[in-house]
């Protein structure tokens, strides 16, 4: 079959991607950069052909509860939003890791802290990667850097979340999420038919078909060491995440005298960058960690080996830096560079922070 | 004539729904929400539809509900329940979902997904217990307590100037255009529970035949959180809680 090859922002791809998942739902609320992620699903009315559910909510915490509902009955649904809204969705966020289920958030990253700026940031890294809401939890996090990331992630989200009951989240930042690229479709997967959403998850509350024994999803359990034990399988779970699904990706890190570590939009930055310091006689690599929960720890500290400092290249004043810092045990110098307000740094800035930071 | 000469099958004239289970409820002598479980469990059985109901509980004394109705549940976040069926509801279009709300699930912290979820006129059934009080986490305010009511955090009595004054929600939910079926009753005599029960059933009904949203708001008693006895919390509520929350069918579309 010939490749179906568009172009489209990352929200729209999004959106076209949840459909051809067989994605069951979607429930989410306006806020920019990601309002067309709602409006591209309502324009292609997708309860017409695949029967999807596409709802505008009253607001991002009935969203996410709703989302929560769906995921609680078996369906694969998901919401998007961005920073302020991802906020108002750490309560739902939390519960849905409570209760172990799976479902998919996306956070097209804007600038804050409060209303902050509609413009492009990835401040929200700290948030996404150490919990967000309250209690001992992380969410499966996928980094894309591209609109064909963009609709790689909503499958492997899915995938991933439902595989290990847990909720999955696609941190983009604004320009991933407004960005037109040339994008690859995948093929239209059928939804799931209600006989094999209640054959995957035998746990999900949709009715006790053939007077099955009740099902009761909850995040709540007020004896103490049962709450322990949900607590410890959790992290176990965890821990199997870590071993089995950190991805990143390197760029020329062998031979390099310096590495750069960045994520989304900033690694493709950083790509040029590269370059240019090739051209100046300057040997950079690149890791860019595309989950950015569970960090890809053990590969830079692998890539770092023999190197005279990393740069931590993030649209923010600094987070994704204390993983780095963490993954190295701070064997080599280790600083950041970034812009904020929802300023976008060139390609030369990133090389002149690494000739101000480790050469001159 | 002995006891075991009269519990003999032949005699029996009640027994107590099968999907209620055989099990201690963790609420109070007095309260109104075993009454209004049973009716559920009831209801459910007689229409049948065990495989295909699903209730979100809330926060709040109901939150264990699902420890006593055998049917499927999903316990939602405070407030949040009805946003939580509306996804069931439209994902499972089958299904019969029914929300069991508080009156500080429903008309404090979950206004919002309560006011748009029967706004959208989703068909999903609306059963609000109203005690006037946070009875889970001690006996606090609700904002449905009334003028001059003692709480814990209203130790000297509800003061308009300092805390406004008590919300009708369900009276400002029979405005919206997406409710079918709107009606106020109560659980304190045999008579007002077997309306209950007729109440519930009609608007399982509804949700059932797709009209819309139905909500029984179901004035009830806290006898713990009010400080009284069982009986006298039955009569502090007939005497001044109808005065505010009226029984009675408020609208009926369906």
């Amino acid at each position: 079959m010939k490749e179906e090859v568009k172009l489209m922002k990352g929200n729209e791809a999004i959106a076209h991607a949840a459909i051809r998942y067989g994605c069951d739902g979607y429930f989410g609320y306006p806020i920019t950069p990601q309002s067309e992620v709602l409006e591209t699903l309502e324009a292609l009315m997708p309860w017409e052909t695949t029967g999807m559910t596409v709802l505008q909510a009253e607001s991002e915490v009935a969203a996410i509860n709703m989302v929560y509902g769906g995921a609680a009955s078996g369906k694969a649904v998901m919401t998007s939003s961005s920073s302020p809204g991802i906020s108002l969705k750490q309560e739902g966020i939390s519960y849905m890791a409570g209760a172990e289920l799976p479902a998919l958030i996306l956070n097209v990253m804007r600038g804050g802290p409060g209303l902050g700026t509609i413009q492009p940031s990835q401040a929200d890294y700290f948030q996404a990667t150490k919990g967000g809401g309250h209690g001992d939890y992380h969410l499966i996090v996928l980094a894309p850097a591209s609109v064909q990331e963009m609709v790689d992630f909503v499958a492997l989200g899915f995938d991933l979340s439902f595989k290990y009951r847990t909720p999955a989240m696609i941190l983009a930042d604004g320009i991933v999420g407004q960005m037109m690229e040339k994008v690859v479709l995948p093929e239209q997967r059928p939804r799931r038919s209600e006989e094999e959403i209640r054959r995957q998850c035998p746990w999900a509350a949709n009715g006790r078909k053939g007077m099955r024994t009740r099902n009761v999803v909850t995040s709540l359990e007020l004896e103490s060491s049962k709450m322990e034990e949900i607590n410890n399988r959790l992290q176990e779970r965890y821990r199997a995440i870590s071993d089995n699904e950190t991805r990143w990706e390197e760029l020329d890190t062998e031979g390099a005298d310096y590495l750069i570590v960045a994520f989304g939009s900033m690694a493709r930055i950083c790509a040029k960058a590269k370059d240019i310091a090739k051209e100046k006689g300057i040997k950079v690599g690149i890791v860019r960690p595309i989950t950015l929960w569970p960090f890809p720890a053990e590969a830079i500290r692998k890539a770092a080996e023999g190197k005279k400092g990393i740069l931590c290249v993030e649209l923010n004043a600094g987070q994704m830096i204390e993983d780095v810092r963490l993954s190295i045990h701070d064997a080599i110098p280790v600083k950041h560079f970034g812009r904020l307000g929802g300023i976008i740094p060139s390609p030369q800035e990133v090389v002149e922070a690494l000739e101000n930071n480790f050469i001159k | 004539m002995e006891v075991k000469d009269i519990i003999k099958e032949e005699n029996k004239v009640y027994s107590k729904p099968a999907l209620l289970d055989d099990v201690h409820m963790h609420y109070c002598p007095g309260c109104s929400h075993g009454v209004i479980h049973k009716l559920i469990a009831e209801i459910v059985e007689e229409l049948d539809i065990t495989e295909k109901t699903v209730g979100v509980s809330p926060v709040g004394c109901a939150v264990f509900a699902y420890n006593y109705v055998n049917v499927d549940w999903v316990e939602a976040a405070h407030g949040r329940a009805p946003a939580v069926a509306t996804a069931i509801s439209r994902l499972w279009e089958d299904n019969v979902v029914f929300t069991y709300q508080g009156d500080g699930d429903m008309a404090a912290i979950g206004t919002a997904e309560t006011i748009h979820a029967a706004n959208r006129g989703e068909n999903i059934v609306m059963v609000f217990v109203n005690n006037a009080i946070y009875g889970m986490t001690g006996g606090q305010m609700a904002p449905t307590t009334l003028i001059g009511q003692k709480t814990a955090t209203t130790p000297y009595g509800r003061r308009v100037d300092l805390n406004g004054y008590p919300i009708a929600i369900t009276k400002l939910l029979a405005e919206l255009d997406g409710t079918c079926y709107v009606t106020r009753q109560s659980v304190h005599t045999p008579g007002a529970v077997r309306k209950t029960k007729a109440a519930l059933k009609k608007a399982f009904q509804n949700a059932m035949a797709k009209k819309g949203t139905s909500v029984v708001e179901i004035v009830s008693t806290c006898s713990s959180g009010w400080k009284m006895t069982p009986d006298e919390a039955n009569k502090w509520m007939a005497e001044h809680m109808f005065e505010k929350y009226p029984p009675g069918d408020i609208k009926d579309n369906a």
